[in-house]
């Protein structure tokens, strides 16, 4: 390949090694590893099990290994009816998470309380919680699971994640660049 | 003994105390006093053979005295047959015996009665809420709670807030009319 000759690089490892921004490696990680905390709390949890199942396989798009220890997990799809009784818990679970985390409301009592127009519902997870993708359906199908997690990588392929994460250290390389 | 004899035993040992009794399709309701409650259920349970409880049930008259409505939903096993027994409770007392001793699982039925509708029973061994937390302060299935719910704060355990019901609540009506008349439309009670 004449055209890389007279760049920084070994010639020995040439043809081994891509250029790109420092983001775009980091988000492309995240988003094709995303491990889901898989919060079933109710009929939507038997979609969320059907989608990592062989038929549909969220395996595919990177999101197999369900952890059900918070602590090991990125995603978390809250599947299902938030009761207040349950809330704090889901909180408490979230809380849990390691940085960075995501969250998708799957189904319409996870997003907006759905039918329960109740004393004992949430009226959608994202009153405790920042959601990043919200899935319609009463429940949704696995499919419409799996658009939304596409739709979560995208997200996650345009943030700006070393600045987020590295504030300080991001400064630093913008002031002695300039 | 058939369902006949058990009845007529019942109403020879029972007769004052029965206050009325009333029979549809084969299964029988007893309407008795709140104070005869354990005598009674303890006689159906050792000598009629009354051995499954299938379900305590609470019913809220609201605006009516006495308010509150227990019913006994009683089955036998070796005879196949079905008792109901019904009894009254004030508002002011709200209270009723216990029967968990003579039915074990009357245990659950009773907190599962005291938490939503706020009736006591007296001699229950762990008389605790059991679907909403502890603390929480309103008894949720009497009539005079709204739909909507009421705000409620217990740090670190648990919230509760008023849900927006967008011009509802949606309810059908019961009546003959065609769907269209009886189909979920924003009503507000008439409180």
């Amino acid at each position: 390949m004449p055209e890389t000759r007279g760049t920084a690089y070994d010639s020995k490892i040439e043809g081994n090694v891509i250029f790109t921004r420092f983001d775009a490696a980091l988000n492309w990680v995240r988003k094709n590893s995303l491990w889901p905390m898989p919060m079933g709390l109710a009929c939507c949890a038997i979609e969320l099990m059907a989608a990592a199942a062989s038929r549909f396989d969220i395996a595919r798009f990177g999101a197999e290994v369900m952890r059900f220890s918070p602590r090991q997990c990125d995603v978390m799809i809250v599947a299902g009816t938030v009761t207040y009784k349950m809330a704090l818990a889901v909180k408490r679970i979230y809380e849990q998470m390691p940085e960075p985390k995501w969250v998708i409301a799957m189904g319409a009592c996870a997003s907006t309380g759905g039918m329960y127009r109740s004393y004992a519902v949430l009226q959608g997870i994202d009153q405790l919680l920042p959601v990043d993708v919200y899935i319609s359906g009463c429940p949704p199908r696995p499919e419409a699971l799996l658009a939304g997690l596409i739709k979560l990588q995208e997200k996650i392929s345009l943030e700006r994640s070393f600045r987020n994460q590295k504030p300080e250290l991001a400064e630093r390389l913008e002031e002695a660049l300039a | 003994m058939n369902s006949q004899e058990l009845l007529e035993l019942l109403g020879q040992t029972f007769g004052g105390k029965i206050q009325n009794q009333t029979e549809f399709r084969g299964e029988w309701t007893y309407e008795i006093a709140a104070n005869d409650l354990r005598e009674i259920a303890t006689f159906c349970r050792e000598k009629l053979l009354f051995d499954y409880l299938v379900d305590i049930t609470s019913i809220d008259n609201f605006g009516e005295e006495p308010r509150f409505e227990i019913v006994y939903h009683l089955y036998s096993m070796p005879r196949a047959f079905h008792l109901r027994l019904k009894l009254k409770v004030p508002d002011e007392e709200a209270a009723v015996d216990t029967v968990s001793d003579v039915w074990a699982t009357a245990n659950w039925h009773e907190r599962e009665i005291y938490d939503m509708m706020g009736i006591k029973f007296n001699g229950h061994p762990d008389l605790r809420r059991i679907l909403m937390w502890d603390g929480y302060p309103f008894f949720p299935l009497r009539k005079d709670f709204p739909l909507e719910g009421l705000p409620s704060e217990m740090p670190d355990v648990a919230f509760t807030k008023v849900t927006p019901l967008e011009g509802g609540p949606f309810v059908t009506v019961p009546s003959t009319a065609t769907a269209k008349d009886r189909e979920p439309r924003a009503r507000p009670p008439e409180l």
